[in-house]
């Protein structure tokens, strides 16, 4: 905490207390003050960004989503027929589902693999540990567009060293780019590129935690599966729910992989996630308002997600 | 290892290098391909062993026809890349860092109002965003210009937050209310004072919106349409689609392997260089 660390007062005897910043201004009324005009103009230039890059195109995809423009007619005031043609639509509807399953199964999964990772790495103390991190991390420096070639790469029947695999048994190569397995393909580029990261998050939080809690645990006589399942867990709780909602957020938004594979495998449709879709509306049938109102939708379901689940992980985290 | 080196509650020590071992082959062996790839010909790439080298060693033919190809247009990619992910981190981190601080340190009327928005501003997705900029920015007739992927890329609301939790953690009141007494402007005792304080807080920022929009494809993709213009990732998009639809006249798959390495390695090397600031700044964001 800040104000354990020891006062830096000067030493020609000013006034013994000086006011708290922080406290001080409150007191007064709503005037502003050269303390509270100084905070403000700190904030401005962030505040300006927000409003030009957050606020204006949020406020005007709501606007545009209210209007239909056709040929015929131009632009033209529809109200909320955007969104009753949006929730109808089979394709984003699809989309949502489609995203909704990945995420369902890829992220347990990755979350998985990067906390027994990180329960790994944090009992290592040689300088293998230093290495390991590097590594690990390496595949986040990855554009996720040279991330999605490079698996599309490896995948392919052609270069790739994967599809002959079923060969050495007799079965014909192996189609990662089609059926059921492209939902898979797709898991695994995603869940190559992120495992890291979030690994290094959580072992991050795993440093953080006092040590004397697992000898606590040890003299109580808990094993280190125990340790690590019912202290080390529970201790970085936090740093898992934050790594989980970037997660979904950036799940929810799911389109550079899609977009890519997609020259590999035509199965991926024009609303194949929702992001493709209002991005194809967009830009490949110039249809902008129904584009806006999908953004809308999928911005608004996103933020809903993503607060309903830290709202939910922090009563879970108060109430154990 | 002996017993008494372990600490308390620790696995048998194998068991880790284990997971990790296993670990490090699935993140590094798509890497090992690209390494691979890169020093063949594009006949050997069909033809040799995937995860092995082939008959001839190509790597600095593939980098010289690289950056000849279409008139050296993947050099201007590389420092299109570079200028927009570097002005982007540059402005944003230091937009974050006067807003954090302005956050944790003063008191103004709207502030917890705005505090508690900005949680909300890092669940906004960002590629939401980007459709309806886009339709803003062609009206302002700023779309296919550098601008248009610098200012959006301006915005790091994370950033913001995770400079204040670090300003309110390791600055103290005290200090900043000395320099006041000693009648050091508001300005100069953010650049003197907070600014070396906090300095792990800002590295990290600034790593990580420089690998965001170094790695960023769907907002270039969306504003540019100038190859001139293109970053790294939708210029080699735009190879491997010609690659794809003329597979007979003009194969360039072994030059969308090559440039991929050549785009990936420069930020492995900031990683490697920069690796003990990220990595306390990591723990940062991870604590909260």
């Amino acid at each position: 905490m800040t104000r354990a660390l020891p006062r830096t007062a000067p030493e020609d005897g000013g006034a013994p207390r000086r006011p708290s910043i922080e406290r001080a201004p409150r007191r007064g009324s709503r005037g502003v003050t050269a303390h509270s005009l100084a905070g403000m103009l700190f904030v401005l230039p962030f505040f300006l960004v927000v409003v030009a890059f957050l606020v204006v195109p949020l406020g005007f995809a709501l606007y545009l989503s209210f209007f239909t423009k056709s040929l015929v007619l131009g632009s033209r005031f529809s109200g909320l027929d955007g969104y009753v043609r949006a929730f109808t639509d089979p394709l984003l509807l699809d989309g949502f589902l489609r995203v909704l399953l990945f995420g369902a199964v890829q992220i347990p999964i990755m979350l998985g693999i990067a906390l027994a990772g990180a329960l790994a790495l944090d009992a290592i103390t040689t300088r293998f540990a230093v290495l390991y991190r590097l590594f690990a991390f390496m595949p986040y420096a990855v554009p996720a567009v040279i991330g999605a070639l490079m698996w599309g790469f490896l995948y392919s029947k052609t270069f790739g060293p994967f599809s002959g695999v079923t060969s050495l048994f007799g079965g014909d190569p192996v189609d990662f780019f089609g059926g059921p397995l492209l939902l898979v393909s797709l898991g695994n580029i995603v869940t190559w590129a992120w495992t890291g990261y979030n690994m290094i998050v959580m072992y991050s939080a795993l440093q953080g935690v006092p040590r004397e809690m697992y000898e606590a645990a040890v003299l109580d006589g808990a094993s280190p599966v125990q340790i690590a399942l019912r202290v080390k867990v529970p201790a970085i709780r936090q740093a898992i729910s934050l790594a989980a909602i970037f997660t979904v957020i950036g799940t929810m938004q799911f389109f550079t992989e899609p977009q890519i594979m997609a020259r590999f495998a035509p199965q991926i449709s024009a609303g194949y996630t929702p992001n493709l879709y209002a991005y194809n509306q967009a830009f490949a049938y110039s249809n902008f308002n129904y584009s806006a109102t999908i953004s809308f939708t999928l911005g608004f379901v996103v933020f809903v997600v993503a607060y309903a689940f830290v709202f939910v992980s922090r009563r879970r985290g108060a109430g154990s | 290892m002996s017993a008494a080196s372990r600490r308390f509650g620790e696995p048998n020590p194998r068991v880790p290098h284990i997971v990790m071992a296993a670990g490090m082959l699935y993140f590094l062996v798509p890497l090992l391909w690209v390494v691979i790839a890169a020093t063949k010909s594009q006949p050997d790439l069909l033809s040799s062993p995937a995860l092995w080298f082939g008959r001839g060693f190509a790597l600095f033919d593939n980098i010289g026809q690289l950056f000849r190809e279409d008139g050296g247009v993947y050099g201007r990619w590389l420092v299109n890349t570079a200028l927009y992910s570097g002005a982007s981190a540059l402005g944003a981190t230091l937009l974050a860092a006067f807003a954090g601080y302005g956050l944790a340190r003063f008191s103004f009327w709207g502030k917890g109002f705005f505090e508690t928005a900005l949680l909300g501003m890092i669940m906004v997705p960002a590629t939401a965003l980007v459709l309806p900029t886009y339709l803003i920015l062609s009206r302002l007739g700023l779309v296919n210009t550098a601008w248009a992927v610098i200012l959006p890329s301006l915005l790091s609301p994370f950033g913001a937050y995770l400079i204040r939790v670090y300003v309110t953690e390791s600055v103290p009141v005290e200090l900043i209310d000395a320099a006041r007494v000693d009648r050091a402007s508001e300005l100069r005792i953010f650049w003197q004072i907070v600014v070396p304080m906090i300095r792990p807080a800002i590295v990290t920022v600034f790593l990580f919106t420089l690998v965001a929009t170094w790695n960023n494809y769907f907002l270039p993709l969306v504003m540019l349409s100038d190859a001139d213009l293109y970053p790294l990732t939708v210029g080699l998009t735009t190879w491997f689609n010609t690659a794809q639809q003329e597979a007979g006249t003009r194969v360039l798959f072994n030059l969308v392997v090559t440039g991929s390495l050549v785009a990936i390695v420069p930020l492995i090397i900031a990683f490697v260089l920069l690796q003990r600031f990220w990595r306390s700044g990591v723990g940062t964001g991870a604590l909260k």
